[in-house]
C-alpha cells in the first residue's frame, strides 16, 4: 500500500507531473463530452479527418511563430469548411470527401514538418503521438482554458444540441437553427482536439473523442449519463497512461489510448458473456 | 424589428390559417421530384397527402416546411412566408436512430426546447406541459424506459407526445400509421382528431389507400404533379386513382 501511495504520489513533486496531471484530466473530460455527440451521430471519422488535418496549421504556426493551438484550431476548420464544400458542390460522398480532405492535410503536414526539421530541431513523433509530459505552463492554461470554454457552451446549449442530433429534421421544423448548431459542434470538436493533441498526438487523439464515450454507452441509457460516465473513463485512462508513460519511458499517446481501449474490451467483454447465458 | 419584403405573402391571402402552397418544385440532382405543386391546406381538418410509391409525398411533406431546398414556389402562413412558426414534424420512424441514449421522458421534452427558448432550463410549466402529453398518448408508465426498448407503435406514440408538448399550430406527420399496432394506432387517430377539431393544421403521407376514407376529411392526391384534391369520397374514384397510379391499381382495388 505503502508502495503504491509512493509510486502515485511521487512523480507529483515534479512541476511537469503537476501539469501533465491537470492536462490529463482536462482531456479526458473533454474527450467524453464532445465525443458523446459524435457518437450518437455517426460522426466518428469526422472527427478523425478534422484531427488529422491539424498537423499543417501546428506546422505553420511553428514556421511562423505564432501560437500552436490557433495555427491547429484553423486548420481542423479550414478542413470541415472544404468537407462540407466537396459533398454539397459534388456527387461526392461524405466518407470520401473526408478522406480526400485529411490525406492532402495530412500529407502537407508531414511535408512542412520534414522542411522544418532541416533547419530545427523538433521531434515529429510529438506531434504525431503526443508528450504529455513536455506541456509548459501556458499549454495547461490553454488547455483547462478551452476545456472550460466547450463544457460551458455544452451546458448552456444542451437541449438544442441534443433534440438537434437525435432529429435534426424535427429539431428545423420546429424552428432550432440546426445548420448552425451543426457548425457548433463541428468547432466545439476542433476545440477539444486542438486541446489534446499535446496529450495524445494528432494520429490517436479519435480514441479519447470515442473510446471512452462508447465505453459508457454500453452502460448507460441518457446522454448525459453517456458524458458523465464516458469522463470517468477518459480521466483515468489517461492518468493511467500518464504514469505508464513516466515510469515505462513510453509516448504518452499509446499509453493513454489503450487504457482506453481496455475498459472498452472490458466492458464489451463482459456484456457479451452475461447476455450470452 | 424590420421586416424582410421576401417574407411577405403578397399574392394571395388565403383564409385565417390555412396554408396557401404555390407552384412547389423541388428537384433532386437533375429529376424533378415534384413539379409546380398549388393548393391549399385547411386548418380544422385531418388532411393525408395519398399517392403510389415515389411519387414525392415525403419531399412535398418536406417541402413545405422548408427542410428540404425549393427549386421553386413558395409556402405562406398567415400572410407570411412559413418559416419561423412553430411546426410539429414527426419524421418516419425509419429515420430515427433508435438507439440514440435517450428515455421517453427525454425525448417527450425536446418538445419544449423550442418553447423554452435559449439559455433557459425547461421549468416547471413545460414538465407539466409534457408529463400531460405523455398522458394523452398513454405513455406515462414508460416514462423512464430506454427509447430503444419501445415497440413500434410506443415509439410513435412517444413522437406525438412530443409533438403535442412543442403546442404547435401545425402538425405533420410522415407515415405515423406505418408498421403500428392497432391500440396504438387508435390512440394516434384520436389525438390527430382533437388537434384538428381545436383549429389547427393537421397533415400526414399515408399509403394505405383503404384507410383513407375513414381517417381524412381532406384527401391530395400526388404523383410529382398534384392529381386530385377533395373530400376522400370525391379524390377515391377509380378514374381519378388511375390518373396516379396508372392501370395496375385497378387491379389492386378488384382483388
Amino acid at each position: 500500500m505503502e508502495f503504491l501511495w509512493r509510486s502515485l504520489s511521487d512523480p507529483l513533486s515534479f512541476a511537469f507531473m503537476q501539469r501533465s496531471l491537470l492536462v490529463a484530466v482536462a482531456v479526458g473530460i473533454l474527450c467524453a463530452v464532445v465525443g458523446s455527440y459524435l457518437l450518437v451521430q455517426s460522426l466518428a471519422l469526422l472527427g478523425d479527418a478534422i484531427s488529422h488535418s491539424l498537423l499543417p496549421g501546428l506546422a505553420l504556426a511553428y514556421l511562423f511563430g505564432l501560437n500552436l493551438f490557433v495555427g491547429a484550431f484553423v486548420a481542423g476548420v479550414i478542413s470541415a469548411v472544404l468537407i462540407q464544400w466537396i459533398r454539397s458542390a459534388s456527387p461526392i460522398k461524405a466518407d470520401a470527401a473526408m478522406g480526400i480532405v485529411f490525406s492532402a492535410f495530412f500529407a502537407l503536414g508531414i511535408l512542412l514538418i520534414t522542411l522544418i526539421q532541416r533547419r530545427a530541431r523538433i521531434d515529429l513523433n510529438h506531434f504525431l503521438f503526443g508528450n504529455i509530459l513536455g506541456v509548459s505552463a501556458t499549454d495547461v492554461l490553454t488547455v483547462v482554458g478551452i476545456t472550460l470554454l466547450v463544457l460551458g457552451l455544452v451546458a448552456l446549449f444542451f437541449k438544442e444540441l441534443t433534440f438537434y442530433s437525435f432529429d435534426p429534421l424535427g429539431a428545423e421544423a420546429a424552428g432550432l437553427p440546426t445548420a448552425k448548431l451543426g457548425w457548433g459542434l463541428m468547432m466545439l470538436t476542433a476545440l477539444a482536439l486542438v486541446a489534446s493533441m499535446k496529450a495524445v498526438g494528432v494520429l490517436l487523439v479519435l480514441a479519447m473523442l470515442i473510446t471512452p464515450a462508447a465505453t459508457a454507452y454500453l452502460l448507460v441509457p441518457q446522454l448525459q449519463q453517456v458524458m458523465l460516465l464516458g469522463s470517468l473513463f477518459g480521466v483515468s485512462a489517461s492518468l493511467i497512461g500518464m504514469y505508464a508513460s513516466y515510469y515505462l519511458n513510453v509516448a504518452s499517446g499509446p499509453a493513454i489510448v489503450l487504457t482506453a481501449s481496455f475498459w472498452f474490451g472490458l466492458v464489451f467483454l463482459s456484456r457479451v458473456l452475461l447476455r450470452s447465458r | 424589428m424590420k421586416e424582410q419584403p421576401s417574407s411577405l405573402c403578397l399574392h394571395r391571402a388565403g383564409p385565417t390559417g390555412s396554408l396557401v402552397v404555390r407552384a412547389l418544385s423541388v428537384r433532386y440532382g437533375s429529376s424533378r421530384v415534384l413539379q409546380d405543386i398549388t393548393t391549399e391546406i385547411q386548418p380544422g381538418r385531418i388532411t393525408g397527402i395519398l399517392g403510389p410509391n415515389g411519387a414525392g409525398k415525403s419531399t412535398f411533406l418536406k417541402g413545405l416546411l422548408g427542410l428540404v431546398p425549393l427549386e421553386r414556389g413558395e409556402v405562406c402562413y398567415r400572410g407570411r412566408e412559413l418559416g419561423s412558426e412553430q411546426v410539429a414534424y414527426l419524421p418516419q420512424r425509419s429515420v430515427i436512430d433508435w438507439t440514440f441514449p435517450a428515455t421517453v421522458w427525454d425525448v417527450v421534452l425536446m418538445g419544449r426546447v423550442k418553447p423554452t427558448g435559449w439559455l433557459r432550463r425547461i421549468g416547471r410549466q413545460g414538465r407539466q406541459r409534457a408529463a400531460q402529453a405523455l398522458e394523452r398518448v398513454g405513455m406515462s408508465a414508460y416514462r423512464d424506459r430506454p427509447i430503444g426498448q419501445l415497440s413500434g407503435g410506443q415509439q410513435q406514440r412517444v413522437f406525438l407526445a412530443r409533438a403535442l408538448a412543442q403546442e404547435a399550430e401545425i402538425y405533420a406527420l410522415d407515415e405515423p400509421f406505418a408498421g403500428i399496432d392497432q391500440p396504438s394506432g387508435e390512440i394516434l387517430f384520436q389525438v390527430l382528431r382533437e388537434l384538428a377539431d381545436a383549429g389547427h393544421i393537421v397533415m400526414l403521407v399515408h399509403h394505405d389507400l383503404g384507410q383513407a376514407l375513414t381517417y381524412f376529411d381532406e384527401v391530395l392526391l400526388l404523383n410529382q404533379g398534384l392529381i386530385a384534391q377533395g373530400s376522400p369520397q370525391q379524390v377515391l374514384q377509380p378514374q381519378v386513382l388511375q390518373r396516379a397510379y396508372g392501370s395496375s391499381i385497378l387491379l389492386d382495388l378488384a382483388a
